[in-house]
Formats: C-alpha cells, sequence, structure tokens
C-alpha cells in the first residue's frame, strides 16, 4: 500500500517554556528504513516524536516529508493534517480509548481520508496480522493486558494506512517476552507493508535486532549516529550508556 | 456500543430499520401521550408534561457535549436564560410569535456555543468547567442591567388564551415542547451512531491520542458545542410563556445548571437513552415534590439522588441494564 516516504530533520531545536529540550537535532529516514531513536528516559524521544506530528511546535529547524517524491515541510501543519499525508504516531504508553472497544479503536484508526473508504479490508489485515484482537474486538480497551494494548495500538495506526510509520517506546511497561514479540510484529508490519519507520526506544539490545540503523540521543543532542546495527553494538558511547562499561 | 460498531460497519440501507422505530416510535409515543392526557382533561398536567420535557430537552443538550465529549458544563443554566431572554427581546421588539423566537434563540444558543468552543480549545477539565460558570454569571450580570428586557424587575409575557387547534395554551406549549425533546433527541442519537459521535468519544477517552489518530478535535469540538448550545437554548425560548413572567432569578436559576448535569449522569451520559430517563425520573420527582411539599426541596432531592446514583451506579440506568460491560 505504501508509496516511498523518507524524512529529513535539520537543526531542530524544541522545548516547553524556558525548558530546552532538544538542540540542533538532524535526522534522516530513508525510504523503507527502519530506523531506532536511542536514548534513556528524559533525552527528547518522545518530543522529537510530537515535533514530527505537529504535536509540538519546534522554535527552529525543518522538518521535512518526501512522499512519493514530493517534498513537504512538516512544520506549522495541525496533528490531523500530518495523519492526512499518512504520516502516523503510535504514541508512547498506547494512549487508547479505554472506554471504546477494539473494534471501534480501529476504526477510529481509519479516520484519514485515503484510509476511510478501504477501512473494511484493512480492518481484515489487521485481525490476520493480530488473530488475538479479532477473538478480543467488542472487549474495551481499558480492560485488556499491556501486550494486547499495544497490539491495539499498533493496529489503529496501519488502519491509517501509514506511509511512514513513528513508534514511540513501544516496550514500556511490557514484559521482555512480549517487547521482543512487539518487535517482531513491527518488523513484520513494516516487511509486509514497505513502511518507513522509525522507533524511538530505551530497550536498546531489541531496537538494535530489528533497526537498519540508529541514531543516539543525549540530553536532546544527537551525540552518535550509526550507519547500520552493528555499528551501534560496537560503539563505546552506547556501551556507556547501557552497559556501563 | 457494540451496536453502533456493527452499524458503522454494514453498508448502510437508505433508512435503516433502527431509525424506522426510534421515529415510528416517537411518533406513536408523542400521539399517546397527547391522547392521554386530553382524556386526562386536567390542565396542570400539560403544565407538569412541559417541566418534564423541558429537562428532557435541556439535559439531552448537555450529554451532546457533557456525555459524548466529556466537556463539562456547568452553565446550563445561563444557555437556557439565554433562549429565555431571546424571546422576551424579540417578542418586545417586533412582536413575534413563539415559533419564529425558538428559531431566533436556537441560533443565538448557538452562537453562544461556538464561543464556548473556543475556550474549549484552551481550557480542558475542571478550567473548563469554571469558564462556563464564569459565562452563566457574566450573562446573569447583562440581562440585569439590561432594562429592555426588564432588568432585574423581571418581564410579563401576555400569552394568548388558546391556539385555535389545541384546547389551551397549556397544551400547545406542551406540544411544542414535546416536538422539540423528540427532535433533540433525535440528534443526539444521530450523533451517537455517526462518525461525529466515534470522534467525539475518542477526544473524551484520550484528545491528544485523538488527535495524533488524525480525528479533527477542534472542528468536532466546535460542531458539539455549537449544537449542544443551541438546544439548550431551545429548552429554554418558551420558559416566558410557561411561567408567563420571567426574571433573572428564575432564568438563571442554578437549579438549571444542576439538573443538566445530574440528569444524564444518573440516566447514564454518554448515550441517547440516559438523559431522557434520567430527565423524566428526577423532573417527576421534583414536581412531586413542589406539589407535596415545596419547591425548595428539589434541589435536595437532587443532590441526594447524585449522591446514591454516584455511589451504586456510577454508569447511570442504561449502564445497570447494560451490566458491567465496562469495567
Amino acid at each position: 500500500m505504501a508509496g516511498s516516504a523518507s524524512l529529513t530533520i535539520t537543526g531542530l531545536h524544541a522545548g516547553y517554556g524556558a525548558v530546552r529540550v532538544l538542540e540542533d537535532v538532524g535526522l534522516t529516514v530513508a525510504p523503507g528504513e527502519t530506523v531506532a531513536l536511542l536514548g534513556t528516559n528524559g533525552n527528547g524521544k518522545s518530543t522529537l516524536m510530537h515535533c514530527v506530528m505537529g504535536l509540538v511546535r519546534p522554535s527552529q529547524g525543518s522538518i521535512r516529508a518526501t512522499l512519493d517524491g514530493q517534498e513537504i515541510d512538516l512544520i506549522g501543519h495541525s496533528p490531523e493534517e500530518i495523519v492526512e499525508l499518512g504520516i502516523v504516531l503510535v504514541p508512547e504508553g498506547r494512549r487508547l480509548f479505554p472506554l471504546l472497544s477494539v473494534e471501534e479503536n480501529l476504526l477510529l484508526g481509519a479516520w484519514r481520508a485515503a484510509a476511510r473508504p478501504k477501512r473494511l479490508a484493512n480492518l481484515e489485515f489487521c485481525y490476520d496480522c493480530f488473530p488475538r484482537l479479532k477473538e478480543r474486538r467488542r472487549q474495551a480497551t481499558g480492560t485488556m493486558s499491556g501486550g494486547e494494548q499495544q497490539m491495539v495500538a499498533l493496529a489503529r495506526a496501519i488502519m491509517a494506512e501509514p506511509r511512514l510509520l513513528l513508534v514511540d517506546e513501544p516496550s514500556v511497561g511490557l514484559a521482555p517476552l512480549l517487547v521482543a514479540r512487539t518487535m517482531d510484529k513491527i518488523a513484520e508490519l513494516q516487511r509486509r507493508l514497505g513502511l518507513t519507520v522509525l522507533m524511538a526506544e530505551q530497550n536498546f539490545p531489541q531496537a538494535v535486532r530489528i533497526a537498519d540503523r540508529g541514531y543516539v540521543l543525549v540530553h536532546g543532542r544527537i551525540e552518535y549516529a550509526a550507519a547500520s546495527a552493528a555499528e551501534l553494538n560496537e560503539n563505546q558511547l552506547v556501551r556507556n550508556l547501557y552497559f556501563g562499561s | 456500543m457494540t451496536v453502533k460498531t456493527e452499524a458503522a460497519l454494514r453498508p448502510r440501507p437508505a433508512l435503516p430499520a433502527g431509525h424506522i422505530a426510534f421515529w415510528g416510535g416517537a411518533a406513536l409515543l408523542c400521539l399517546a401521550l397527547v391522547a392521554g392526557f386530553r382524556v386526562l382533561d386536567n390542565e396542570y398536567a400539560w403544565f407538569a408534561g412541559y417541566f418534564i420535557l423541558q429537562y428532557v430537552l435541556l439535559a439531552t443538550a448537555w450529554n451532546i457535549l457533557g456525555g459524548y465529549a466529556g466537556y463539562v458544563n456547568f452553565g446550563a443554566a445561563g444557555f437556557l436564560a439565554v433562549g429565555a431572554y431571546t424571546t422576551v427581546a424579540l417578542r418586545k421588539a417586533f412582536g413575534l410569535d413563539l415559533l419564529p423566537c425558538i428559531a431566533a434563540a436556537a441560533c443565538i444558543g448557538g452562537l453562544l456555543g461556538l464561543g464556548t468552543g473556543w475556550l474549549a480549545l484552551r481550557l480542558k477539565g475542571v478550567y473548563f468547567a469554571i469558564a462556563t460558570l464564569s459565562l452563566a454569571v457574566l450573562l446573569h450580570t447583562i440581562v440585569v442591567n439590561w432594562s429592555f428586557v426588564g432588568g432585574s424587575r423581571g418581564a410579563y409575557v401576555l400569552r394568548p388564551a388558546s391556539i385555535p387547534p389545541f384546547v389551551s395554551y397549556g397544551e400547545y406549549l406542551f406540544v411544542v415542547m414535546l416536538v422539540l425533546a423528540v427532535i433533540g433527541v433525535g440528534i443526539a442519537r444521530g450523533i451517537e451512531g455517526s462518525r461525529l459521535g466515534m470522534g467525539l468519544a475518542a477526544l473524551r477517552d484520550d484528545e491528544r491520542a485523538a488527535e495524533a489518530a488524525g480525528v479533527p478535535t477542534l472542528r468536532l469540538k466546535l460542531v458539539a458545542t455549537t449544537l449542544s448550545g443551541a438546544l439548550m437554548a431551545v429548552a429554554g425560548a418558551p420558559l416566558s410563556h410557561y411561567t408567563g413572567y420571567l426574571n433573572p432569578e428564575a432564568a438563571f436559576g442554578l437549579a438549571f445548571s444542576v439538573n443538566a448535569i445530574a440528569m444524564p449522569l444518573i440516566g447514564g451520559a454518554g448515550t441517547w437513552f440516559g438523559p431522557v430517563i434520567g430527565a423524566v425520573l428526577l423532573a417527576s420527582l421534583q414536581q412531586a415534590a413542589t406539589v407535596t411539599i415545596s419547591s425548595a426541596a428539589n434541589l435536595m432531592i437532587v443532590g441526594v439522588v447524585l449522591v446514591i446514583f454516584a455511589a451504586a451506579a456510577p454508569r447511570g440506568i442504561v449502564g445497570l441494564i447494560r451490566g458491567g460491560r465496562h469495567r
């Protein structure tokens, strides 16, 4: 379903009032790539995601998406306009609609005009990817387990037929086994739909397992850009941050 | 809610069976009510019936914003009074009949609702509730100082003795409010099954997530506040004709604001049927208390019932009937 989609961020500064969170951040995500944005808590990963989605307005810098050869400046657009372009976020902590059923959550994901006519087919696709959700389609998502909720959050984003998928900390609050499964699902969706993926994650080993390459964000700056997953694994900075050696 | 989802999935016929059942049922109920009251042949029946129906409409209107979108409006009395005073002003200025005044009240209430929607863009939760409360106080002050509509002394409205096909003016008012209430409930029911209703439910559950999912929260909130405001003003538009005299204390009465919130909560907020049950139940109780004890007992009754429901049935009567499907 996806055409080619890429993302280029340059010189991005953002913050909340007097608090500066991102300083001169630049990164690129090429078509069909899975890029990991690594860093521990409070380094600005979510803020960066929110800037792309139009949920936070950066003070400086540019965010450009290229969709099917057409370059679009994302800054100044509202979140719904950005979703209309096919850029969709799986928010940190799932952020489902807890009183609504699984199916209602998924159908709400298909608000995007381009995805609306195909929502029934996409619903089938999601149920095919996540058979558990089909069993639970009538259940209120607020009553589901964390792993199931993460499936709903991923499926809800897929319902919008994303071209560029942003995933913010999919591992939060999940048991290690479920983190691994979630990562596998993201990789599977990326493959099946030809998505371009930017994923913010703290869980370094799991993220590197499915990423093509990655960036390490420390105190709002990109401290290291790795050209491959292998480079990430070998980098001394990463070792210091994650393994304390 | 399951019913709603399945309806959203099925290709829709031009006039789905559910709609025929609703509008047919509503028409039958209206005819039965009017016929039954005529048999009773008691002027008080029309009077009490109007009282209850006005609350059905007010509670339904509140529910569109409060129940579906989760924005609590504490200033329902302000909207209702705007409707009531629209009628007083237009009647005095142009000698208009009640029906055109109701249409005008809908427009002015809708505009005021749109203004409230603008507030809702910035304010959430408790802050929004306080802002609507202040709005009602502000409007109250304006009316008290507006001598054209009688200021704090109030205004008398001379109503006709009767309007031809109806036996009395009381019956006429009852039928007018009955039709308005059915339209209001029909609109609420329509919203509930639509994309608009789904979008409102999403922003009620998690506004940030709704935005990130591409739901145009801003537009939906404006639609909800406008509709809700218009219907509240409509509920108040005939008030001066109902009592024959209108003063700010009556029009901006605390009872309207409290009931507008209590009725949907007791009946089951977020469903079209909830406010209807809540309004019929609470308004009947209050009308009975007014006759047997004193109208001073009304707010106390609302308070007691509300406390009981908050403790025993937080999802209201509709929630009790549906059982514990949610939480």
